[in-house]
């Protein structure tokens, strides 16, 4: 062991070692890209077609996607921007970039995600039974990641279809249960506002039965995951709110009578 | 003790279990048996690093200075991690997104730094690599045996088919909501090696500390 231990040799097998480790690594990561990218956009298209409620196990899911219209929609203003391609922009890209994003002040930023793209990806089901369900992507803060995801309004913009996270980096059997089937419907039927237009619609502590008041606006905590449960909250609050999507609702509503 | 290829692959399964006798590996135990699936999943994960990494560390261990081989071990294990991560990302995505941290956690598992440090540092590589193979799997048996009873009775369910009807969807079973939560793979661990110990009582350790008995008349 000793002829190992001469400062020069030590010296050389870490580099080396460090050297070997790269190239498998940075190799592995090189080739496996495309496919990780591919799977990441396949299981974004599933999540918004689950969340339509027009996921078919089996169905090649490109081909059901077609039903799904893609628009960009102004967040402040609540219009459609038609001079920007919804295949090619990315929101979370457009999110970083100080031009195409605008800074969320302290006390605004209840989701916790600081900057908001000002242009969104809006889905809107063209065809079939739900046609006209609007699927809004939201995003916000929860206990250790940004949760990711989408919720589908009915036509009226009032009525919860469902809630989907397609990224989120939280506890498995606990907040991770925000990726539950059963759990996810439980949303199906809620009511985003109340009476007065203000999102009325969160998840509480503890699991809602037919006696709890205000019942139609409130979605059962997930056992051992408080923290998760209040930043979905939170998250649902920010984008169905003034600041994210109301403008853009009110105006559906208004030009769907 | 004598050491074939065939006691280092069998050996890890029950007389030295790491997760039960060596109490290693506790914390991905704990995390990812609330189903089955992912259960054996980070089995294979694990298995595979450990196997590999044993191998590799135990093909330079002639070369590497003793000053820095903690940090060449931990090296080659990350290297090893990220590629596993790389693989699941690419091509077992639903479940690499449920098992998330856990697989960047293997880096930190103590069975594999254990392993490379106690055996593969001294032996050839191909008793190593049995050696890694043996110690995944004993780490697998107990992830599977906590998954399954976590998954069977706390959501009726194994692999994600329904055993048990759950009373929610009209069924009889009334599932345990404490199996879906941690600390139930701490009883289920702590009963398998009560079991085991009771079955091989040489693995039960010497108390470390013995209460001394004070009697009345002795001065104190």
């Amino acid at each position: 062991m000793s002829s190992n231990d001469s400062t020069l040799r030590t010296v050389v097998v870490a580099l080396a070692v460090c050297l070997v480790c790269s190239v498998f690594v940075s190799t592995a990561a090189v080739m496996l890209k495309p496919l990780q990218v591919s799977n990441k956009q396949l299981d974004k298209k599933q999540n918004i077609l689950k969340v339509a409620g027009l996921f078919q196990e089996g169905r090649d899911i490109d081909e059901i996607f077609s039903k799904v219209e893609a628009r960009v929609v102004n967040l402040e203003t609540g219009e459609f921007v038609d001079d920007i391609d919804p295949t090619t922009y990315d929101m979370r890209k457009a999110a970083k970039d100080p031009e195409l994003s605008v800074n969320i002040s302290g006390e605004d930023d209840i989701a916790s995600i600081r900057r908001k793209p000002k242009n969104v990806t809006v889905y809107f089901v063209k065809e079939g039974d739900s046609a006209g369900m609007m699927i809004l992507p939201v995003n916000g803060y929860a206990l250790w990641s940004t949760l990711y995801g989408f919720i589908a309004l009915e036509a009226d913009g009032q009525t919860v279809y469902g809630i989907s996270f397609y990224e989120h980096a939280e506890t498995p059997g606990l907040g991770g249960e925000i990726d539950n089937p059963k759990w996810k419907s439980l949303w199906k039927g809620k009511q985003a506002y109340n009476e007065q237009g203000e999102v009325a619609l969160e998840v509480i502590k503890g699991i809602v039965t037919a006696d709890t008041p205000n019942a139609e606006y409130k979605i059962d905590g997930l056992a051992g995951a408080t923290l998760t449960s209040v930043g979905v909250s939170n998250l649902v609050k920010y984008w169905l709110g003034e600041q994210g999507f109301a403008p853009f609702l009110i105006k559906q509503r208004t030009a769907g009578i | 003790m004598s050491e074939t290829p065939r006691t280092v692959l069998t050996d890890p399964l029950t007389n030295n279990n790491p997760i039960a006798l060596q109490v290693l590996g506790v914390c991905s135990a704990l995390a990812v048996t609330s189903n089955l699936v992912t259960a054996l999943i980070m089995c294979l994960a694990l298995t595979s690093v450990t196997a590999l990494s044993n191998l590799s560390i135990s093909m330079i261990r002639n070369q590497i200075p003793s000053s820095i081989r903690i940090i060449v071990q931990m090296t080659i294990i990350a290297s090893l991690v990220i590629l596993v991560d790389q693989i699941l990302k690419a091509y077992a995505y639903s479940v690499s997104k449920q098992l998330s941290v856990f697989v960047g956690l293997i880096i930190t598992n103590c069975i594999v730094m254990g392993r490379a440090e106690a055996f593969a540092m001294k032996n050839p590589p191909v008793m190593s690599l049995l050696d890694g193979i043996g110690n995944g799997l004993g780490y697998s048996l107990i992830l599977i045996v906590v998954g399954v009873v976590r998954e069977l009775f706390g959501s009726g369910k194994l692999l994600g088919y329904e055993i048990f009807p759950l009373v929610q969807d009209g069924g009889w079973y009334l599932s345990n909501g404490l199996l879906l939560l941690p600390p139930s793979a701490f009883f289920i661990i702590g009963l398998f090696i009560w079991a085991l110990r009771a079955w091989k009582p040489e693995q039960v350790e010497n108390p470390d500390y013995q209460i001394h008995q004070v009697h009345r008349t002795e001065v104190v």
